[in-house]
């Protein structure tokens, strides 16, 4: 197998990389290792459980199955972004208040789906917005939790 | 095209990766080269060709769930595509790559089968048309040949007279079914006029239950006639089973969501 590695710059958080990458490392690697971001959690690396979720192009996308090297000419959001942006300062406390964590390990990937959810759809329906959640794993909250947190923060919303 | 041609037995083609990353990353599968299409913008169209629904290589699933396409056929994409992956799964996940990966429980491929799609597979020696029943060999297969790739599927447009239903058992959101039927049904005069019932998850490959399908014709569906037609379907199945399922379950399952598949097209409620 080839080591060589090519240049790539990419966006991050509006932040711009020029990088060495080996084309085989995925997008969560290398936020993580590259540039630092370690909000961004690999957990199955197999595109199960979504706790390496970020933004590209807006988009929630599972960056363990994405290589960084397609990720050029992409904007890319991380927790890191939306955190320090303010964008998700209501998300992040509706799962304060409704226990939406207990270990925190899937949280971040929870926080960027939701938001991207949200901002697709403001006024998702209740099973819907299920529906959406049901793409990432938590196994400490059992998930209704989660629900009530990002309920509460589209019914703040959707009523101004 | 040349770069695939030239590195045929090595390469694969990666389209959305929601199939083939997950695959090398459990390393079930080491392609030394991946030629990535991500950046033909031109591949990533879903349009109405006269009556021909067309697929590119690159169109999301996303994409081919909210096309709008007129009539019946518009419906049951809509009520398909909600049953694949996760959102994040369809945005990036293609409609051709999900035909070309070829999983035997795999939403697309059955509707391929069901609605009588076909596959445009091109190579260095130009393009050529396969019918749905010629593309699945078995699980995981298809009939491309060496350094052909799909740049299109194409999916007859519904006439009216046309009506869909679908059902699905998985164990979770999101997950492949265990068992899937799509049922398609063209009713003319209250009767049914033609019948097709696609199976996905009960063989290596998407299948019609045929012996199902000619009870139907003409025929005005109820209750005992769909229970007849889901013993006839399950009579015809030889499921494999798994950790998902047992064979045994896979056959109840086609017994059951037959006559459920045709009830909601019929609309019997």
């Amino acid at each position: 197998m080839s080591r060589a590695t090519v240049p790539v710059t990419l966006e991050v958080n509006g932040e711009t990389w020029d990088l060495e990458v080996e084309p085989r490392w995925s997008l969560a690697e290398v936020v993580r290792s590259r540039c630092g971001l370690t909000g961004t959690h690999l957990g199955c690396e197999q595109g199960i459980c979504g706790s390496c979720t970020v933004l590209v192009d807006g988009d929630p996308v599972r960056s363990c199955l994405i290589y960084a090297v397609q990720c050029r000419d992409s904007r890319i959001t991380t927790i890191e972004g939306l955190a320090a942006g303010g964008d998700i300062a209501d998300l992040m406390e509706a799962f304060s208040i409704h226990h939406g964590l207990q270990c925190g390990f899937c949280t971040p990937g929870f926080l960027v789906l939701a938001s991207a959810v949200l901002e697709r759809d403001p006024s998702i329906s209740d099973g819907d917005l299920e529906e959406a959640l049901s793409s990432n794993l938590c196994r400490c909250t059992g998930y209704y939790s989660i629900i009530k947190a990002v309920r509460s923060v589209r019914d703040q919303t959707s009523a101004c | 095209m040349r770069i695939l041609a030239e590195n045929a037995d090595r390469a694969k083609i990666l389209a959305g990766g929601q199939s083939l990353v997950p695959m090398q990353n459990l390393r079930l599968a080491r392609p030394e080269m991946l030629v990535d299409i991500n950046g033909i913008d031109s591949a990533s169209f879903v349009m109405v060709d006269s009556d021909v629904l067309r697929i590119g290589a690159l169109a999301r699933h996303i994409q081919v769930e909210e096309a709008r396409v007129p009539g019946p056929l518009g419906g049951l994409l809509e009520e398909v595509g909600r049953q694949v992956g996760h959102l994040p799964i369809r945005l990036r996940g293609t409609f051709c790559g999900s035909l070309a990966h070829a999983d035997p429980a795999a939403e697309w491929c059955a509707l391929l089968a069901t609605a009588k799609g076909n596959v445009v597979a091109r190579g260095l020696g130009g393009d050529r048309v396969i019918a749905a029943d010629d593309f699945f060999d078995t699980a995981f297969t298809t009939s491309l040949a060496l350094g052909e790739m799909v740049v299109e599927a194409r999916l007859p447009v519904l006439s009216e007279d046309w009506r869909f239903g679908t059902a699905f058992l998985s164990r979770r959101a999101g997950d492949f079914a265990v068992v899937l039927v799509i049922a398609l049904i063209r009713v003319v005069e209250e009767k049914v006029a033609e019948a097709r019932i696609g199976l996905g998850g009960v063989s290596d490959r998407p299948v019609r239950a045929r012996s199902a399908e000619a009870m139907l014709v003409g025929e005005r569906l109820n209750r005992e006639l769909l229970e007849h037609a889901g013993r006839a379907a399950a009579d015809g199945v030889e499921p494999l089973g798994d950790l998902h399922g047992t064979a045994e379950f896979r056959r109840h399952l086609v017994k059951v969501l037959v006559p459920r598949a045709l009830s909601n097209a019929w609309g019997l409620g």
